[in-house]
């Protein structure tokens, strides 16, 4: 623990030794997991998979439903169909969306990287600078405490500080910063930031949450499509065409389903993203073995409440901290759980700290 | 009956030792990369020692011996051979530099030339990269060093040639760590 108003790093006791001041009483203790970085690193092929698959059932189920119920009767524009005649058109927008969703997906996983680079105007580090080559000078002896070749350094023009890694493999990663973060920054928590994002490329948390974030893209792209195609907006598609019971159902289902899309996409790419930053930021500290460093950035990012302007809802799950600053991720609890993407910052600071007085 | 069981037996010892050589093999080979990336990056650090010397010696002409100190031990790092010898004179080295970057505080001129600040921060960045260098080349060494001595590797590991590795351990310069109370009560 340490005290809140003289900075002592000490046992837990009521009173702190040195200034008498009180210390506040520490959250009940959490156990973690036990994880290690090979179990994590197959973990994360794993659900790499799991996640493509579950977006393509996504828009599978998109796609078949638009087919069933907006195009089902309509004039068709298919001529050749076998089912033509009766009134069942060639599935194109089930067509359409398997397609759409695999070749988001291919290029989620093999050009991810490059969209979430490009969406939130990330430019190549020309190390000129005196904080140019110090942030250079970091991500290589990072990269040299990990042993993974050097990825390539971004800068994101935003006075909110936050970081960010990407990527589908140690050989193809990325790291961004931003100005913010460069300008508040001391060396050793710069260190300790750029060690966390070493960390998730090695464990290959970027590979899942580079596709995620591209995928969530694309349900949300889709997701405003339909919307905007539906039936709702176009009544006179289907009035007078009888729907039977069941087909309301799957009608009803559908609606909900388009409804619920974005919010579903937001749920998984959080499940898949919380757990690792505590993992990040212990093997972040394993790396530079001086956890303080990444203690005290995080404690500035915490600080530092803004939004980050320039991080889109997808990459969310990708940074540091929260680009969005809800104040939800302060809280506890099931349904601050749900939704947050990352741990709470006094949790991950707490648990940090504990690793500095054990390593000490 | 008992012939082919032989053989079964006969292979299935070879398939092992084949594995077990292979991945001595592999190991000693990360070892040796490991050992590479420490050399490159003392050689850096010989590299830039001249430079930083040559920029502060006009506003430190007061601090000769210090000055003198840093460039005698950098000639004996440079010259050394093996890991052994290295770690010694690299030791010696890194505490003239701290001493060195010490008696660079008293001197405010130094502080405002970009071109001292700058050559500050590549030998603090060139510390550091022999620091996590030394790290992750202890960490291979132990692994490989490790997979020797167990059974049953321990009973053919010398005989096919292989050997421990030495490691690579630098006197620690005093770091600035965190106040910590170790009073237990």
């Amino acid at each position: 623990m340490r005290c809140p108003s003289c900075g002592l790093v000490q046992f837990e006791g009521p009173r702190c030794k040195q200034c008498g001041a009180e210390t506040p009483a520490s959250p009940p203790e959490r156990s973690l997991p036990p994880v290690n970085l090979y179990d994590q690193q197959a973990t994360n092929r794993r659900k790499t998979g799991i996640v493509i698959a579950l977006f393509l059932l996504l828009v599978l189920l998109l796609g078949v439903g638009f087919d069933r119920l907006i195009l089902v009767g309509a004039p068709s524009f298919w001529p050749a169909g076998p089912g033509a005649s009766r009134g069942v058109a060639f599935p194109v927008a089930t067509v359409i969306a398997l397609g759409v969703g695999s070749l988001s997906a291919w290029l989620g996983y093999r050009h991810g990287d490059r969209f979430v680079l490009a969406s939130c105007r990330a430019v190549p580090l020309a190390p000129t600078d005196l904080q140019g080559r110090q942030l250079d000078n970091v991500v290589e002896e990072m990269s040299i405490a990990s042993g993974l070749p050097k990825p390539k350094v971004y800068v994101v023009q935003d006075s909110d500080p936050n970081a960010f890694a990407t990527g589908r493999d140690p050989v193809h990663a990325s790291i961004a910063v931003t100005q913010g973060l460069l300008a508040i920054m001391n060396r050793d928590e710069l260190q300790g930031v750029i060690a966390h994002e070493i960390s998730h490329i090695r464990n290959y948390d970027t590979r899942v949450m580079t596709v995620t974030a591209s995928l969530l893209g694309a349900v949300l792209l889709l997701h405003d499509w339909s919307a905007r195609t539906g039936p709702w907006r176009d009544r006179d598609s289907h009035d007078g065409r009888g729907h039977g019971a069941g087909q309301l159902l799957v009608f009803i289902l559908w609606v909900v389903l388009i409804a619920l899309a974005p919010l579903l996409g937001q749920l998984i790419a959080m499940s898949v993203s919380r757990n690792r930053e505590y993992l990040a930021d212990a093997s972040g500290a394993e790396l530079t073995r001086n956890p303080m460093g990444l203690a005290g950035a995080l404690r500035k990012l915490q600080a530092a409440t803004a939004p980050t302007h320039s991080v889109s809802r997808g990459t969310a799950p990708l940074c540091i901290c929260d680009p969005l600053g809800r104040a939800v991720d302060e809280r506890r609890g099931l349904w601050a759980d749900l939704l947050a993407t990352h741990p709470p910052m006094s949790e991950r600071i707490r648990i940090l700290e504990a690793m500095a007085y054990a390593g000490s | 009956m008992a012939f082919w069981t032989i053989v079964g037996i006969a292979l299935l010892i070879l398939v092992w030792v084949i594995v077990t050589y292979n991945g001595l093999i592999g190991l000693r080979n990360q070892v040796q990369n490991a050992w590479q990336q420490i050399d490159v990056q003392l050689k850096r650090r010989h590299d830039l020692i001249p430079n930083l010397v040559n920029a502060v010696k006009g506003a430190m002409q007061f601090e000769r011996d210090t000055l003198e100190r840093v460039i005698a031990a950098r000639g004996r790092a440079a010259s050394a051979r093996g890991p052994q010898e290295a770690a010694v004179a690299e030791g010696e080295l890194s505490g003239a530099l701290a001493r060195l970057f010490a008696l660079m505080e008293n001197y405010p001129d130094l502080k405002s030339s970009q071109n001292v600040l700058q050559l500050q921060e590549e030998l603090t960045s060139t510390e550091n990269r022999i620091g996590f260098a030394r790290q992750f080349y202890n960490d291979l060494v132990a692994r490989y060093n490790i997979k020797q001595q167990v059974f049953p590797t321990n009973l053919m590991a010398a005989g096919l040639g292989f050997a421990p590795a030495t490691y690579f351990h630098i006197e620690e310069a005093e770091k600035a760590a965190p106040r910590v109370d170790l009073s237990l009560n």
